[in-house]
Order: C-alpha cells, then structure tokens, then sequence
C-alpha cells in the first residue's frame, strides 16, 4: 500500500467511526431533550425512565465521539502536515468555533449525566437543551470546514499559497448552506430511526411495553420530519454541486459525457477505461430535470474533467445510489407513520410497520457514511479542490502502514466494545411486566 | 536559524513588541496551563487508581471516580482548544510539530483513547466485575502513559529539534529528537507533577473520610519528592536543550520564577505536613503554572526554538484579529458555563 493511500485510509476510518459518535451526539440530545419534557408535562414516569436510560448509553457514546474526535484534530497535522500550514489559517476559524461549541456541549452533559440529583429538573432539562443546541452546532461548524474544502473561497491564489485572505468569507462557502442543512437534518435522520428501530424491535416481542411505546413516539418524532425533509434538501444539494461541482455530480451519476436529456442512471459498474457504465437502469432524462428543472438541459460530464483529476467513479457512483436507495426507504416509512399519526393511530400495534423500522434501524447510519464518500472521494484528487492535491499534502514521514494497522485494530477493539455495552443496556429495557402492571392502562393494549 | 541569532539579544534587552500573535500564544499557553491543571489531574488521578493499596483500596478508586466522572471531558477539551488554535494562528509551527513528533503523538493519541473509552466503559458498562476491572486497570495504565508522551513531547520542543525535516532517514528525522534525555526527564516530570496534583486535590476531595484523606496526603508527599527528583534530573539533562537551560537560569526573571516555583512547592508540602488541604492546594496549582510559565517565558519569543519564532509561524493579520474576537466571544459562553460545572460538582 503506498503511503499516500494508507493515509487516506487512516483518515477515512478515523472520520467514518467518528462521524457515528458525532450524529449520536447531535441527536440524543434531542430526544433525552424531549422524554424529559414530556415528563415534566405529564408527570409520566416512564419518560424520566427513558430519558435516564438514554442518558446512559449517551454517556458511552459521547466519550468515544470525544476521543475519537481528539484523534481527528491531530490527524489533519499528522497525516496532512501540509495541508494544515496552507489552510490553517482559513478552516481554523470554523475549527475554533467548533471548539468552544464542543467545550459548552462537554460542560452541559457533564451537568446532564451526573447532575441528575444536584440541580432542579428545570435546570436539568436546560443542561439538555444546551447539549442538543452545542452538539448541532458542532457539527455545523465542522460542515463549514468541509464545504471550504469543496469550495474554498475567501483568497487569492498566488503560487500555490493562499494570499489576501479573508477568513470570514471563507466560512461562508457557497457549498455551506446546502452541507450543512443536509448533514444536520441527517443526523436527526439516522438518530431517530436507529432508536425508533430498536424500540421497535421490542414492540415486535412485548407489544404491551409501554416503556418501548413511548420511546417510539419520541424518537418518530425526531427521526420523521428530519427524513422527510431530506430529499427537499438532497434536490438542493443536487442542483447546487451540478453548477459549482460538477466533477463530483458527474461521477455520482457515472456521467462520462457532457450530454443534453441526461439520464438518471440507477446501479451498474461504471467502467472508467472505456468510459460507459454496464448493466445500469437509466431513466431518461431525469438528471436533466433534477439539476436544472429542464428534461433537456445540458449535464456536464467527465469529458470535461483532465483524466488525472477524476474521483473514482465507482466508489462514488454507489455510494451515492446506497445513500439515496437507504435515504427513500426512510421518507416511505416516514410517510407511513405519518399517515398513522394523522389518523392517531397506535404504532405498536401495526406489526408491518414495526417490522419495517426494525429494518430501517441502521439505514439512517448507513446513509451518512455513504454520502460522506459521496463527498469526499467525489473530491478527490482534490484535498482542497483546485488549490491542493491530497498527494502534496500527504507527511513525509515513511511507515504510515504500521500507524494505520494500529489505528484500524484501535477502532475494531472499541467498536466491538462499544457494541457488547450498547446491546447490554438495550435488552435491558423494563420488561413488559414491570411496566405494564405500574403504567400501561389496560384499555390500550390491544395487541 | 536567522530567527534565532535575531531574537537573542532582543530577549534581555528593552521590552519588545508586543503583537497580536504573541497576545494568541499567550492565550495558547493560558489554555496549555488549564489543560495541565485540570486533565493533568485527572491522569494523576488515573495513575493513584493504578498505584492504589492497603485495606482502603476500594475506597480510594472510588473517590478517584467520583471525582473525575463529571468533569474529565469538559477539562479534555482545553487540549482540543490548544490544538486547533495552534493550527489556526500558527499553522507552520503546527505542521513541523506533527511531522517530528509523528510516533510520540500517536501513541499519545492511544494513551488518550484508551484512557477516555476505558473510563466510561468501566462506569456506564452493564459488565461483570472482571471485565469492569480489566477495564479499570487500562484506564489506569493509560493515564500513566498518557503524561509521558505529553511530557516527551513538550520537552522535544525545548531541545529546538522540532525542525519537520526528513533528513537523514526515519531515526535521525522521526525518532532521534525525541528519544533523548532531556525530552524523557520531561516525560518523567509532566507524570510526577500530575501525580502531586491529583494526590494533592484528592486530599480535599476526600473530606469527610479521614482515612483516606490521610493516604492522600502520604502519596502527595511521596509524589512532591518524586517531583523534586524529577525537576532535578531535568535540570541534569537539560544540556540537551541548551538554549531552555540558558532561559530558565540566567536571566534575573527567569531566576525569580525559578525562586516562585521554589516557594510554592514549600509551601504546598508544608501545608500538606500541617493538613492544611485548601492551601496546599492552591499552592501545588500554583506550582504547576509557575513551572509552565518558566518554560513559556524561557522560549519566548520563539515557538519552536531556534528555527521558528511567534511572529513566523504567525497566520495572517486577517486570521488573527477573527481567532481574537472569537475568542472573546467564546469566552463569554464558556467562563460562565465552566463556573456552572464546578460549582455543581466541586464545591469544596
């Protein structure tokens, strides 16, 4: 393996792991955020219950997101020193913010996990929402790093060094708004679906589990709209990287040739030596339309890119056809359960629904890591696209393989952990009996 | 080198120039001497989990715990708020650091993993005692290894060998700057100060159990004396970093930094000696920063010794005067909510 390729798998790893913890750290906040309210409101013990075991399994998570996160901030100057020293002093700025945001989210949860008895449940649920508000803008500070390095902006390009910078503008990417609300609505996305996933996997045993119902509706509540609101935010993403970042469009939809009435092409192996992709599905003149509202607008293709500077169009191609395939699955479940809460119907008796978001549960996670290749192999050569190739910003230092073997045996040995805990606290949800004889009224178990 | 020879003489004689970019390195050495302070404590702690013994062995890792669970991540972050604003304000400096110090800082990076996951593992898991108790003891090997790395790291800078050459081959570029004396003897002091730190808050944290306040105080003691040797043998090695051993004995302030340290750690022992646990306290935090002051002070105005001054590394006027205000904005969210934690959790 060669240098350059270890580092980037290193990299890849350490983001693809902690991007896990970092979407948990966004989204359980909010529905921790939201038991606890519904038990201030109610009085209904169960959302305490559900809240505190969440809390739990967060306090796991969120250390390893802090640790793993700790990992990337050396990482950008231990694998790409060159890249820091070009562009320090531009996506340090989101990188500082993002700092102090992660102090005040450590500082809210240290207060939430352990302050349970020691402040008043109003300043508990306070420490919550100053958690969920720290973790999401966190993650959009990082996003804002990314969309520079998409889009860098805010300087002159001078011999290959950044002059007359304005770190402000470089902030505000173009790519900015459309990243960032898709990651942010992504997070929520995958968050919600996961642990509705998992209660829903509970109801599928002990449909009476009034501890799981509850903890369904909460998380439903924060993982639907998020999903059903993705795919407006996905169309703007499209539309917006078919104008200023066509390289990657054009290898997301294996588009070789710069064509009017482009096609969606669904699946196939992109064949990058004889530039056409087998055993697609295409759809006339879809792409067309999505990019620019027009069936017969023009797509720029690879044609237009110098062979050296394509991304691999496999890769990019199905990871993005993966994300959008897991992201659709989500929105038609998310209609379903729309449909059924319009009606006020109760989800723990619909055993088909049950069973679909059993099968949802890792899909929110999936999608992230597939459109996050989507992004980021759809940028290379590029580590800063146009302005730095990834090859020139690699260490000097040989022997990379040895820190990535170690690295990939760290996170193996963490994930398995993190699992064995996680799965523990999750069949140790109160059995049906527990909360059936204390809170369920018997008029609603009707399954 | 022209930084060095330029710099020299500018450092004994009139005050000079004070810029933006030494007003961000000073605030990178305020958040070194937090992170130092409170983390460096929680790994002291980590290393008295380790060293843990007698009939009150149980008793002593607990209050460790309870004493590190709420807050260990909130001090952690100070290393983060280092970091990214040393590759923001001195984007230079922070390549050749992660370019020499490649191996240290990764195996650092381990130390800090292990120690983190291994913490929340052995509290929040549903686990059985022996897992929990492996777990225990790699929270505790790591946070003894995790100072040293630190240590090591810190003191390569002082020796002036963090050039992000790759000359000579991978043991002369990679290995040979920090694998001497001087970087190790700090390795050795970074683990007995946060030793002394965490033995010496813990005394506090335990009032109302005498027994263990008491095995406290004897294990801050030790670690003073351990510290002292510590200190010494630095000294001993700090040939290997001539011009750190020149900025910290020859000038008049740096002598009286060295005598304020000197007092200190007087006075924190004695207080330790006559139980007086609040004042050993601040005493021994006082020690602590007055160390990292010295060394700070000694280096000024350069970053990486010899071959990288402030200003040099310094990132665009433009990128400073943002980081600044960030900074004071920041500062506003996060001095109030740290005032918040500590007074829910550390009141004593």
């Amino acid at each position: 393996m060669s240098e350059l390729l270890a580092a980037r798998t290193q990299m890849g790893l350490s983001l693809g792991f902690h991007i896990v913890f970092a979407v948990i750290g966004i989204g359980m906040p909010a529905l921790m955020v939201v038991a606890e309210r519904r038990w201030l409101q109610t009085g209904d013990k169960i959302y305490l219950e559900l809240a505190r075991r969440w809390s739990k399994g967060t306090a796991i998570l969120f250390a390893v997101g802090a640790v793993s996160g700790t990992v990337l901030s050396f990482e950008l100057g231990l694998l790409w020193p060159r890249f820091m020293e070009l562009t320090g002093p531009m996506i340090g700025m989101p990188f500082s913010l993002e700092g102090f945001a992660f102090f005040t989210e450590a500082i809210f949860l240290g207060i939430y996990l352990y302050g349970w008895d020691k402040v008043s449940p109003r300043a508990h649920l306070w420490a919550g929402i100053m958690v969920a508000v720290s973790g999401a803008l966190s993650g959009l500070f990082v996003v804002l790093a990314n969309a520079w390095m998409n889009e860098p902006t805010g300087f002159t390009l001078v011999n290959g060094q950044l002059t007359n910078i304005q770190p402000l503008h470089g902030l505000l990417s173009p790519a900015a708004p459309t990243q960032v609300i898709h990651m942010t609505l992504a997070a929520y996305a995958a968050t919600g679906f996961a642990v509705a996933g998992v209660h829903a996997i509970h109801l599928l045993v002990s449909p009476a589990n009034a501890f799981s119902r509850r903890a369904l509706r909460v998380a439903l509540l924060i993982g639907v709209p998020a999903a059903l609101l993705q795919p407006i935010s996905g169309d703007f993403s499209a539309r917006h990287i078919a104008e200023h970042q066509p390289a990657k469009l054009a290898a997301a939809e294996a588009l070789f040739e710069t064509r009017t009435h482009a096609p969606l092409t669904l699946g196939g192996w992109p064949d990058m030596a004889a530039r056409k992709t087998h055993f697609a599905i295409e759809i006339p003149e879809l792409l067309s339309f999505m990019a620019y509202r027009d069936p017969a607008a023009e797509v720029q293709g690879l044609d237009r890119v110098p062979r050296a500077d394509w991304p691999n169009v496999p890769v990019v191609h199905l990871a993005f056809d993966l994300m959008v395939g897991l992201g659709s699955y989500l929105v038609l479940v998310g209609l379903w359960v729309g449909f059924l809460a319009v009606k006020q119907h109760e989800f723990a008796v619909e055993r088909r629904l049950l069973q679909a978001l059993a099968l949802a549960t890792p899909m929110g996670f999936l999608a992230i890591e597939a459109g996050w290749v989507v992004t980021e192999v759809g940028r290379q050569p590029w580590i800063v696209t146009g302005v730095m190739r990834t090859e020139a910003a690699v260490t000097p230092m040989p022997g990379l393989g040895y820190t990535l073997a170690s690295f990939t045996a760290l996170y193996i040995l963490l994930a398995f952990v993190v699992s064995r805990l996680l799965y523990g606290l999750i069949v140790q949800t109160p059995t049906d009996d527990e909360w059936h004889r204390q809170y369920t009224p018997t008029a609603r178990i009707r399954a | 080198m022209t930084s060095g020879t330029g710099s020299t003489p500018q450092r004994r004689g009139s005050v000079p120039e004070v810029t933006l970019a030494d007003g961000l390195a000073l605030v990178i050495v305020v958040a070194l001497n937090a992170y130092v302070l409170l983390a460096g404590a929680d790994y002291g702690g980590g290393v008295w989990d380790l060293l843990a013994g007698g009939p009150r062995r149980v008793r002593q890792r607990e209050l460790i715990e309870h004493a590190i669970a709420p807050v260990w991540e909130a001090n952690h972050v100070w290393l983060i708020l280092v970091i990214v604003l040393l590759f923001t304000c001195f984007p230079a400096a922070f390549s050749r650091l992660a370019i020499t110090l490649h191996v240290p800082l990764t195996l650092l990076l381990f130390g800090i993993v292990l120690r983190g996951s291994a913490f929340v593992f052995r509290s929040y898991g549903n686990i059985d005692d022996r897992t929990q108790r492996r777990w225990g003891r790699v929270f505790a090997i790591a946070s003894t290894v995790t100072p040293l790395l630190l240590g090591i790291s810190l003191g390569t800078i002082a020796t002036g060998r963090v050039t992000g050459g790759s000359e000579g081959g991978y043991h002369a570029a990679y290995v040979a700057p920090w694998l001497a004396p001087f970087p190790l003897a700090c390795g050795v002091l970074a683990l007995a100060l946060f030793a002394f730190l965490a033995a010496v808050y813990l005394t506090v944290e335990a009032d109302g159990d005498g027994e263990v306040q008491e095995d406290f105080r004897k294990r801050a003691l030790w670690a003073g004396a351990a510290l002292f040797g510590a200190a010494m043998i630095t000294l001993i090695a700090s040939g290997d970093a001539p011009r750190m051993r020149e900025g910290l004995l020859q000038s008049t302030q740096a002598i009286g930094v060295q005598l304020m340290v000197a007092a200190a750690a007087i006075t924190a022992l004695l207080a330790l000696w006559f139980r007086r646990w609040r004042i050993a306290r601040v005493a021994a935090a006082g020690q602590a920063t007055l160390m990292l002051w010295g060394w700070a002070l000694a280096q000024y105005p350069d970053l990486l010794p010899g071959t990288l001054s402030i200003r040099q590394a310094a990132a665009p006027a433009a990128t400073l005067e943002l980081v600044a205000g960030a900074l004071a904005l920041g500062a506003l969210v996060l001095f109030p909510s740290l005032a918040y934690l500590f007074r829910v959790f550390k009141q004593r």
